[in-house]
């Protein structure tokens, strides 16, 4: 009896790692494997002699920091960064503001074909990236675009919309398009879990409709926006899927354009993992750091306003 | 040695994730040549139709000697390179693999590629002397069996051409007149484009003028990017781009594509396989192009670069190099393998006894109103002057992608640009501890 209580009890013990076993061995695979290798790599550097020809002239060899200064003194991988900067200003407040817009008038009460709208909206999230930028890099091309001959037609000027500052309007434009949806049907959602109650003590003083949304709606939606934010911030540091796609369209778009594009340049275009992988660290602590960054101050600004 | 050390991370990793498999096959050494009994070879291409001719080979003299190759078809060119050298790190790289002459002297640099001068001696007669250079890299080594070429020619518009009142240029300077010529008659054309996003193109033309991107000389390299031939090459079409006698966009989009088809330009500088290209990106005007040699730069010589092209290699993590190499063998030299890689895939073989036969007899389907298309191409081949190809060639291309790329956009001085080319390319060279004099 007192033999078979303690083998339970043991087994119970025991029961928390073997449920956490699956997981910590996935984790330990395919995510801190990887990631160990990668930083491991970041640290190493091929060494060749000579002409650099037959069996055992090239070598891995230690660099130490050498990958990390390289990429920190590149001016292309900051022009990069600062390249990327500059979209994320248009893409990230433009698309917040339209899915916030359009998640509020859906949720107001004189909406009419909401689901069917709703679903119209969120469509483009559905269309993967690269099919996404190869569509609207055929809009952008005025030989061929549908767009180009109307305004043809029509005697208005045509903009080049791959070349210079229009480009950033171009590239906006399709991340835009594909994530508005995605991000209005997340703050959607939660305007959707606000008490009914508080509307009708809203009306009951005697609120507009714009006042209910600017004064209740907004505020008490502030989490999802924080959230929304928070992933537009890393997609925005990740870009790579539109730029990529429309490189061969234009002169415009190098091949270093993004950082991430760079990264992938030197581990695929010029065969330099080492360099790659410091790259990749750099670009992985960056986005950590912007976006707990974010996160932590929007926290704290929260807090402070549950306190007042 | 490190990279014993991390090949066996690597290997023990891949043990642990796919169990004892994996760990078996790694385990196997790299000897075993002179194994007898049934043999099967892994081939990486991405010539299309490539399982088709393989079929022939295992159904036929590989069925005797009991070699069986299986193809796996890959994506093309640079990528190949990156994946070859990447499964080579990792000790399993197939048995044979498809690369283009430019990515030799990489994929010998790390040491992937075996030397199998003793297996295909015999078919060195059967190319063209430059060609067979490009597989040796000029040591006594032959890393590769020349599978295809790409001479370079100039395509154009015949209707167009008379309609415009144009001569064929035989020189380059006979081209530029022949542009500016068009864009004063018909201001809304051009005679062709200067596109920065295929390194080849521009790596043919500057071949074609003599230059030698790459030499060595006792234990060190010399590049010769930046060399006058090549500036020669890039300040002329620097110049063209500039004053608007050509347009500047990319090769390759659906606006060039339509440009070629409705006529918007009506030349195009390319190489042998252009047919299979136009008669996808132009076919509404099948029948109305024709060849001709490319313009020289004097009117007495007669040489062409070349674009594109690609061999058969047997890489060092091969198990049966003998049996490896009897295949690259035979499927470029034989007469049956080339007739069915003409007819399946479309190549334009590297062997001149396959040149003028089979297939080559009557011109492309899209070039039926040029009879002599393939007698002509032979004797252009001929012609090709020798490439000097180095071990970081990939860098070379993607600085030229991007340093070109922007001088086009911005009609600036390409000289400047062919400056960048050769300091990124030297700088890398360094960093990679090659010895390079200056």
């Amino acid at each position: 009896m007192t033999s078979t209580a303690r083998r339970k009890s043991y087994g119970v013990k025991g029961a928390p790692y073997a449920f956490l076993l699956p997981a910590t061995i996935l984790f330990a695979l395919f995510f801190a494997l990887p990631i160990g290798y990668a930083i491991w790599l970041s640290f190493r550097k091929v060494q060749v002699s000579g002409l650099g020809l037959g069996s055992g002239a090239r070598k891995e060899v230690w660099a130490g920091l050498e990958n990390y200064t390289d990429a920190l003194s590149d001016s292309e991988l900051l022009n990069g960064a600062l390249r990327v900067l500059g979209y994320g200003c248009i893409v990230v407040p433009v698309m917040l503001g339209l899915a916030l817009l359009f998640a509020l008038m859906l949720d107001s009460e004189k909406v009419r074909l909401a689901p069917f709208t709703r679903l119209a909206i969120f469509l483009p999230y559905a269309i993967p990236g690269v099919v996404a930028a190869l569509l609207w890099g055929f809009l952008y091309l005025p030989d061929v675009s549908p767009f180009y001959f109307v305004l043809d037609k029509l005697g208005l000027p045509q903009p080049d919309l791959l070349d210079g500052g229009p480009l950033y309007l171009a590239l906006s434009n399709i991340a835009v398009w594909g994530g508005t949806g995605f991000n209005m049907i997340v703050i959607y959602t939660s305007l959707q879990a606000i008490p009914a109650e508080v509307y009708e003590a809203a009306k009951l003083d005697g609120a507009t409709p714009l006042q209910i949304a600017l004064r209740i709606k907004i505020p008490m939606v502030a989490p999802s926006l924080v959230l929304t934010f928070f992933f537009s911030i890393i997609a925005t540091l990740q870009v790579f899927n539109e730029p990529t796609t429309l490189k061969p369209l234009t002169n415009s778009v190098s091949t270093t354009w993004s950082p991430l594009m760079k990264v992938y340049r030197d581990a695929f275009g010029e065969g330099d993992i080492y360099a790659a992988a410091a790259q990749a660290v750099i670009i992985a602590l960056a986005t950590l750091v912007l976006s707990f960054g974010f996160l932590r101050a929007a926290n704290r600004r929260n807090k402070q306003e549950a306190a007042r | 040695m490190p990279n014993t050390k991390r090949r066996r991370l690597v290997a023990s990793a891949v043990a642990v994730t796919l169990g004892t498999t994996a760990l078996a096959a790694c385990g196997s050494s790299d000897d075993g040549d002179a194994q007898s009994g049934p043999v099967s070879l892994t081939y990486w291409t991405w010539t299309p139709g490539m399982d088709k001719v393989v079929d022939l080979w295992n159904k036929g003299p590989g069925k005797k000697d009991q070699i069986t190759v299986t193809v796996k078809k890959q994506a093309s060119g640079d990528t190949l390179v990156t994946k070859i050298l990447t499964a080579h790190k990792a000790g399993k790289a197939p048995d044979l693999v498809q690369a283009e002459y430019q990515a030799l002297p990489t994929l010998v640099s790390n040491d992937a590629l075996a030397d199998i001068s003793g297996e295909v001696a015999d078919a060195k007669g059967k190319f063209a002397e430059g060609v067979w250079q490009q597989t040796t890299l000029g040591t006594d080594a032959v890393y590769a069996v020349p599978q295809d070429i790409g001479p370079m020619m100039f395509y154009y518009r015949e209707d167009l051409f008379k309609e415009y009142g144009l001569k064929v240029p035989t020189t380059w300077d006979e081209f530029a007149d022949t542009a500016r010529a068009l864009k004063k008659k018909a201001p809304d054309k051009d005679l062709t484009t200067f596109s920065a996003n295929d390194s080849g193109l521009f790596a043919g033309l500057a071949q074609q003028a003599g230059a030698k991107w790459w030499t060595t000389s006792g234990d060190k390299w010399k590049v010769g990017i930046d060399d006058a031939a090549t500036q020669k090459v890039a300040k002329f079409w620097g110049d063209l781009v500039k004053e608007g006698a050509i347009d500047n966009q990319p090769m390759y989009t659906p606006a060039w594509n339509k440009a070629l088809n409705t006529g918007k330009q009506i030349a195009w500088v390319s190489a042998v396989w252009a047919p299979g290209t136009l008669t996808t990106a132009a076919p509404d005007t099948k029948g109305k192009w024709a060849m001709a040699p490319l313009p020289q730069w004097s009117a007495s010589e007669n040489v062409t670069g070349s674009w594109g092209g690609s061999s058969t290699a047997v890489t060092t993590d091969s198990q049966h190099k003998e049996a490896a190499a009897k295949f690259a063998a035979w499927l470029n030299t034989d007469r049956d393998a080339l007739n069915a890689l003409a007819k399946e895939s479309g190549i334009y073989p590297a062997s001149t006894s396959a040149q003028l036969s089979g297939a080559f007899t009557t011109p492309p389907e899209y070039f039926s109103n040029q009879a002599d298309f393939y007698t002509t191409a032979a004797e252009i081949a001929e012609t090709t002057a020798p490439s000097a190809w180095g071990p970081n060639v990939n860098v070379a291309y993607t600085t030229f992608k991007d340093a070109f790329g922007a001088a086009a956009k911005n009609k600036s001085d390409f000289t400047a640009a062919l400056k960048t080319m050769q300091d990124d390319t030297v700088a890398d060279m360094k960093k990679q501890g090659f010895e390079v004099a200056e």
